[in-house]
């Protein structure tokens, strides 16, 4: 006779057990239908099975994590730049997006946002292509040269730049914009042209020949419209969804923008992330960022050990590069610090310093060819002398 | 726009400042000090939006594909 579920409930609720573990369990035994004696046993044999995969005290997980992804890096393609299978985006994958990612780089080299929209009613951003081309020339940089051909005319000392009415209007913006633009960024008189349609021209302050010609360079960098740095959106349909990927990255510009879905926005720049989102979201993108470039490269490795290294990355607040500059250089121990890199130096300060090494952890005790304080090395035998049980025994008569 | 809360990303887990109480428990069941777990800054935007305080644990309740769900601390330091 097979028990109801709310007593199934009672008997796994004080388990400790992991959720996942527990409801995969309770499916199964619904789905089985068990008697009370049998759900015990299998209790039982959970628990020691569970107690079995655990992961003993003192044992090394992080030379194990170490291993488990360094091994299957050395499969990775050591140059790859490739197109991600999304539109035409340039993304770095690969060897150098794995390192990219454990150094904490301020910036990848190939930064990059997903921008999913609003799809709350039928009529929202996500379902409607002539929206999302909109939204998209709003957020893209226009530059310039993206809505113009300009001329130097070195005769009359000024820059001449003719307008293209179309490129405008797909990128919606117009003459009087441009003007004011240029106004707000150049030091420099703008005129529009009276006689010709779509002209503007651009004088420099002073009439010489070097501030034309640095004038006809910096015009190229004046951003008209859009988000500085968002080199390129491109818009792609999913399923029912538009989603807008960039090349550049700028989270928290995008989050101004109406139709953007804020909740699911997001970009491959990890410390931007962290700036934006707080260190929890941080540490739940270098595990995104880490597994899927493993997995693009048709490499599995367990995700715990790299829940590992993102853990530690973020343990102190903020994200930390594993290396010289982040968790490798801040060991209290000299030894450790100089077993890594830059021998030298780092043995050469702590002399100087007067440095002392306390020889507590794993790198320093290899060294000086003492027992490390892991595996069996961290048990010890606590033994009292006889006289000192005495001595308990005496204090505790009285 | 209207303003959204950062806690609703998907990015960011659930956090919550924790009660004296629940956290004595929690350094007592491993056996800790309060300044032994992982820290999170003051400044981080989260801590802004919870108004947690330099002092306080907040208590993170992680989506984790591994275990369902894992509860995690961090102390609030400067």
């Amino acid at each position: 006779m097979s028990i109801s579920e709310a007593t199934i409930d009672s008997m796994i609720k004080d388990l400790p057990l992991p959720s996942n573990t527990l409801k995969i369990f309770k499916d199964d035994v619904i789905k089985a239908g068990v008697s009370k004696r049998e759900m015990e046993e299998i209790i039982e044999r959970i628990m020691e099975e569970y107690d079995v995969s655990c992961i003993e005290p003192c044992d090394a997980v992080g030379v194990v994590a170490a291993q488990s992804i360094g091994e299957p890096g050395t499969q990775m393609t050591m140059r790859t730049f490739h197109y991600a299978g999304v539109a035409e985006i340039n993304v770095t994958l690969g060897l150098p997006r794995l390192i990219e990612i454990v150094d904490a780089r301020k910036i990848p080299s190939t930064p990059m946002m997903t921008i999913a929209l609003s799809k709350e009613n039928p009529e929202d951003y996500a379902y409607d292509r002539e929206k999302t081309r909109a939204l998209a020339w709003e957020i893209e940089a226009t530059k310039i040269d993206h809505i113009a051909d300009v001329t130097t005319d070195l005769s009359q000392m000024k820059l001449i730049i003719d307008l293209h009415e179309k490129a405008m209007e797909g990128r919606n913006i117009n003459i009087e914009q441009v003007k004011e633009r240029f106004n707000e960024e150049l030091n420099v008189s703008v005129t529009i042209s009276p006689d010709i349609d779509n002209q503007i021209v651009i004088s420099p302050a002073e009439p010489s020949y070097r501030e034309l010609l640095q004038l006809a360079k910096s015009i190229h960098n004046v951003t008209l419209k859009g988000i500085e740095g968002i080199k390129r959106v491109v818009v792609r349909k999913e399923g029912e969804e538009y989603t807008l990927y960039t090349e550049g990255s700028a989270l928290r510009e995008v989050f101004q923008f109406e139709g953007v879905d804020k909740t699911r926005t997001s970009t491959n720049n990890i410390n931007e992330i962290y700036e934006v989102l707080g260190v929890e979201a941080a540490r739940n993108s270098i595990i995104k960022e880490a597994t899927d470039t493993l997995r693009e490269q048709g490499l599995t490795v367990d995700i715990r050990h790299i829940m590992l290294v993102s853990d530690l990355m973020t343990c102190d607040g903020e994200v930390k590069q594993i290396g010289r500059h982040g968790i490798s250089g801040e060991k209290a121990s000299v030894f450790a610090r100089a077993a890594f890199e830059v021998t030298v130096n780092h043995l050469l300060d702590a002399g100087m310093r007067g440095d002392i090494d306390k020889l507590e952890g794993v790198t320093e005790n290899i060294i000086v060819g003492q027992p490390i304080r892991m595996g069996t090395g961290d048990v010890h035998l606590i033994s009292r002398r006889k006289e000192e049980i005495e001595a308990a025994e005496e204090s505790e008569r009285l | 726009m209207t303003k959204f809360s950062l806690l609703d990303h998907e990015l960011v887990p659930k956090h919550e400042i924790m009660l004296e109480g629940e956290l004595k428990s929690v350094l007592g069941k491993f056996s800790i000090e309060k300044e032994q777990l992982p820290k999170i800054k003051v400044q981080d935007p989260v801590c802004k939006e919870i108004g947690a305080a330099i002092g306080d644990v907040v208590k993170i309740t992680r989506k984790s594909q591994t275990a369902g769900e894992a509860d995690y601390y961090r102390l609030v330091i400067e």
